[in-house]
């Protein structure tokens, strides 16, 4: 194992092929391989931390001629969580599908496999590439149910993710077209705010396709069918992880060859995302069905990580929050679309009225709702309330009044969604109503919720090793 | 780690730990459940005892550890914070024994005493933080474990009253943040200290240090209950009586008056805050407080709704003893934090065995109750009597004591709105005591469940906490100079509060 880099990627492309070839065995091959990815990904983070480069050129040729796979502190971190996420989740769906869906196994492999290798890779070309096999994979997890609501919202996904794709690839094209290489590092230096037409609209084009992607407001409108159509496993992974893997890039681009381009216009991302906090909460708070709900909360989280664009800068503070908030929502989500699965999975309902009196039901579900909840309105001492603190923060340095009004807003409304499904849960269920045939809990689905509930508040109190970890190797 | 170290963390742990645990325990456990209840108030006693022990020694109770750079979460144990913690520790005790014998063979008890457990943890983290930062973690945690008890019984009532209370503490939670955040921008990472940390900052502009403290003090203050931000208290009565003892004297709004007095005194600093004309307006405040919620309880024929209205009063002499430039002021202030502490959870127990023996809810249905409940009426007695004020109680020693501050600030008006408060006091607990006492007792009780065993007049786990409270409200009274008091406790305090010193009669 002397590379982890190459291993991450590797590794999951292994499982997933063997998870094809024998199906009945898919589930163990998976978690074996992830928790060695887990593993990995550690050793990497410890190497990056310890200030030593970690770049691997694939095949031995380097930039410019070859592939280059880089790491530094933001992707350490990423890696992990996405391995650290996935983990729980596998679990969670080998209960949750138990043997149904031989699909899914080999469909994740792929989607993890396209997602290290989209944090690692270090040419746009390259990242296309894995951005086709991440967005493939995740179109084909929703779709796997194979039921006509599945199939529309999997429609949906692929044009989205297909539009999204196709505009970073044409930019691709018009900065090969300029300056004749596609690896980032050697771009730039290159990239100035003189530089031709062309570059601009490329960029621009680029980072448009990737907040496709990323389901950044006004280009949400995939994201909320996506999820609800989909089992949940496949939504957790979904809002947990897929998104954060654009919204990784256009921070890369943004920090890396764009970064003497769109300091005029980040004020654009920062408008999106408020619009995003407001009318992603709104809808949530309106959502009829459980799963609208936490799948339009997303929408509205989403729109924290764009706030950082306008204080990005040489104290950060805005790159600390917005990787705080990264971990700290994708744990938190994955926590919420797993609970809210054993919610409609044991009550056969999936209204946010039908949990009436769940609160004595299922205490573990609703404990681990409530955690995640507690991560998603910024309340202490979750990781993101230590996002919200850090936000608010830079927000002040520079004088943002206006971002820490949003802000302090967004969590409010945060907690509007969340308490109208945990005081539904505390009511008392109807006595009118005749007792339901309800299935009885899974202990495996309860309880690895609750882990991932558990780590989303946790992490608040690891907030120095994740912003030791950010500031290395940069 | 020393024993210095980690002593305020086992205080912490004695809660949280049987707390967690019991959430995990099957509703049939009654006798480990109540164990590990006990266990916990007892362990924590001890170590509290070990603190007091301590810090009147002059060791040095402190944790830290880094959350952010530059931010820590810290807790440090002085005497301000013990004052709080003992108080907590105490009642917390006799109010677990007396939520064991009310909810006997109640539904969700785990989940009950789990979150209750929680409630006591986060105020314990509320009186030791050694930050703003920490005192906020703790503060939100509190606001979060006391949300289900107040929906506890699952009634579209008790949800209503849980919304309220959300809905206030939240958005308080918010402004809260908002203030502690521009504070940590503009002076740093300022750690609690005697005398206030920001007289450094004369600089900084006086309209913003003004605004943090507006928003700091509207945070805690929704807590606190002030008018206007007190509409949550009254409502949230939907819940058990332990409950409501639990927000009206151990945890939720003493916290907010906590909240104040750290603000004031060790982030501002007593003297800054005055020379930045912010103590007259959080004079004014609390005296409006004061006679509004007297007044309001006036009206309220809901026994426990007159009982909520009265702690709005009362928590407010808190306030006011805080805003009383100088160190008499202060030790009213102080001393009444406790005294109003026992002298409410008395009355809330008291108005918890009305309820669950006889099923008397109301005022009006009160007549002869002391016939039938002798001894929960002399507990009430006591209580109602303090609350006004009257001689060898507790409530004597915090008006003196607080008049004598006002008179020596200079502040003569707050005299007369204590009298006032005081009459209004005897307006609306007097006739209780007269129904209760001298009025026949009707032909049938509404809803008697416990019926009277010889001098038993209901279960003894309810009987027995009013009676020690209030056998502490008569002791706290009568021997207010001994050693260990809350008076001399409270006098302790604010001799370290004042930097130039402060002479105390």
């Amino acid at each position: 194992m002397a590379e982890p880099l190459v291993w991450l990627i590797l590794l999951p492309l292994a499982w997933a092929t063997g998870a094809f070839l024998v199906p009945a065995r898919g589930a163990w091959l998976a978690l074996g391989g992830t928790a060695a990815q887990l593993w990995l990904a550690f050793q990497l983070a410890a190497k990056v931390g310890a200030g030593d480069t970690a770049t691997h050129a694939v095949g031995g040729w380097g930039a410019p001629l070859g592939i280059d796979l880089t790491a530094d502190g933001l992707t350490a971190l990423l890696l992990i969580l996405t391995q650290f996420v996935a983990l729980p989740l596998f679990v969670y769906a080998r209960a949750y599908f138990a043997e149904k869906s031989p699909a899914f196994w080999p469909l994740a492999g792929f989607l993890l496999a396209g997602m290290n290798a989209l944090f690692l890779s270090a040419d746009l070309f390259n990242i296309y590439v894995t951005l086709e096999l991440v967005g493939l994979a995740a179109v084909g997890l929703v779709a796997m149910g194979g039921g006509a609501q599945q199939l529309a919202a999997a429609l949906r996904y692929l044009f989205a993710t297909l539009v999204g794709s196709g505009l970073y690839l044409l930019g691709v094209a018009l900065i090969y077209g300029v300056y004749g290489t596609v690896a980032i590092e050697t771009l730039t230096p290159l990239v100035a705010a003189d530089t031709p037409r062309a570059v601009w609209f490329a960029a621009g084009l680029m980072l448009v396709g990737l907040m496709i992607k990323t389901a950044l407001f006004p280009f949400h409108y995939w994201l909320p069918p996506a999820p609800g159509g989909a089992p949940a496993p496949v939504s957790a992974l979904l809002s947990a992880l897929v998104v954060k893997a654009s919204f990784y890039l256009i921070l890369r681009l943004w920090l890396g060859p764009f970064a003497p381009l769109v300091d005029v216009v980040a004020w654009l991302p920062a408008l999106l995302g408020s619009a995003a906090i407001f009318w992603g909460s709104w809808r949530a708070i309106r959502a009829v069905r459980l799963k609208a709900l936490v799948a339009w909360s997303t929408v509205a989280q989403l729109g924290y990580l764009f706030l950082i664009f306008p204080l990005l800068g040489s104290d950060q503070l805005a790159l600390h929050a917005g990787g705080m908030q990264l971990v700290a929502h994708g744990l938190a989500k994955a926590a919420m679309f797993a609970a809210v699965g054993v919610l409609i999975q044991v009550t056969g309902r999936d209204t946010v009225a039908d949990v009436a009196g769940v609160a004595a039901r299922l205490p573990v579900t609703l404990f681990a709702f409530a955690l995640a909840g507690v991560t998603l309105m910024g309340l202490p001492p979750s990781g993101g309330f230590l996002a919200k603190w850090l936000l608010i923060e830079a927000a002040l340095v520079r004088g943002r009044w206006d971002m820490v009004v949003v802000i302090l807003a967004g969590g409010l409304l945060a907690a509007v969604y969340v308490f109208r499904v945990l005081r539904q849960a505390f009511l008392l269920p109807p006595s009118g109503e005749r007792r339901r045939v309800e299935r009885r809990p899974v202990a495996m689905l309860e309880w690895t919720a609750f882990a991932l509930a558990a780590a989303s508040v946790l992490v608040g109190l690891r907030g120095m090793e994740i912003v030791r970890l950010l500031g290395a190797g940069a | 780690m020393t024993a210095n170290e980690w002593l305020p963390l086992a205080v912490i742990a004695s809660s949280l730990v049987p707390g967690l645990a019991i959430f995990a325990l099957p509703e049939r456990r009654v006798v480990l459940r109540t164990a590990l209840n006990l266990l916990g108030a007892l362990a924590k006693i001890v170590l509290v005892a070990t603190l007091l022990a301590g810090v009147a020694a002059g060791e040095d109770y402190a944790f830290r550890y880094a959350v952010l750079p530059g931010i820590d979460l810290a807790f440090k144990v002085d005497a301000l914070a013990l004052l709080f913690v003992t108080l907590s520790a105490v009642l917390w005790l006799f109010t677990t024994l007396y939520a064991i014998g009310y909810l006997e063979n109640a539904p969700h008890r785990s989940r009950f005493f789990g979150f209750f457990s929680l409630c006591v943890t986060a105020t314990m983290g509320i009186a030791m933080a050694a930050n703003l930062f920490t005192f906020f973690i703790f503060y939100e945690l509190l606001t979060l474990a006391t949300f289900p008890l107040v929906v506890h019984r699952g009634t579209p009532q008790a949800m209503k009253g849980g919304t309220i209370y959300l809905a206030y503490t939240l958005i308080g939670g918010t402004l809260l943040l908002a203030g502690i955040v521009w504070l940590n921008n503009l002076a740093g990472h300022a750690e609690f200290a005697h005398g206030g940390v920001l007289a450094a900052l004369s600089d900084a502009p006086v309209w913003q240090l003004q605004a943090i403290f507006l928003l700091l003090i509207a945070g805690v203050g929704v807590k606190a209950a002030i008018v206007p931000l007190h509409g949550w208290l009254p409502r949230a009565m939907v819940a058990p009586a332990p409950v409501s003892a639990l927000l009206h004297a151990v945890a939720v709004v003493k916290a907010g008056a906590f909240g104040i007095v750290r603000i004031v005194y060790e982030v501002y600093g007593i003297e800054f805050a005055q020379s930045l004309d912010l103590l007259a307006p959080l004079a004014v405040l609390a005296a409006v407080t004061i006679v509004w919620g007297s007044f309001r309880a006036l009206f309220q024929d809901d026994l426990k709704r007159r009982l909520a209205f009265s702690t709005v009063s009362q928590v407010s002499y808190i306030v006011l003893g805080v805003a009383l430039f100088g160190p008499i002021g202060t030790v009213g202030g102080l001393v009444h934090l406790v005294h109003q502490g026992i002298m409410k959870i008395t009355l809330f127990f008291c108005a918890g065995n009305y309820a669950e023996t006889l099923g008397i809810h109301k005022v009006s249905e009160m007549n002869g109750a002391g016939r039938r409940m002798p001894l929960t009426t002399l507990a009430f007695s006591i209580g109602a009597l303090g609350m006004m004020g009257a001689p060898l109680t507790a409530g004597a020693i915090s008006k003196a004591w607080l008049s004598d501050g006002a008179a020596a600030a200079g502040m003569d008006w707050a005299i007369w709105v204590l009298w006032t408060s005081s009459l209004l006091n005897a307006a609306y607990f007097l006739p209780i005591l007269w129904r209760a006492w001298f009025r026949p007792a009707p032909l049938a009780w509404p809803e008697e469940q416990i019926p009277a065993r010889g001098w038993r007049e209901t279960a003894w786990l309810l009987l027995l906490p009013p009676l020690v409270t209030a056998f502490m409200i008569l002791a706290a009274g009568m021997f207010a100079e001994s050693p260990g008091s809350p008076l001399e406790w409270a006098k302790l305090i604010a001799m370290r509060e004042y930097r130039q010193g402060a002479t105390l009669p």
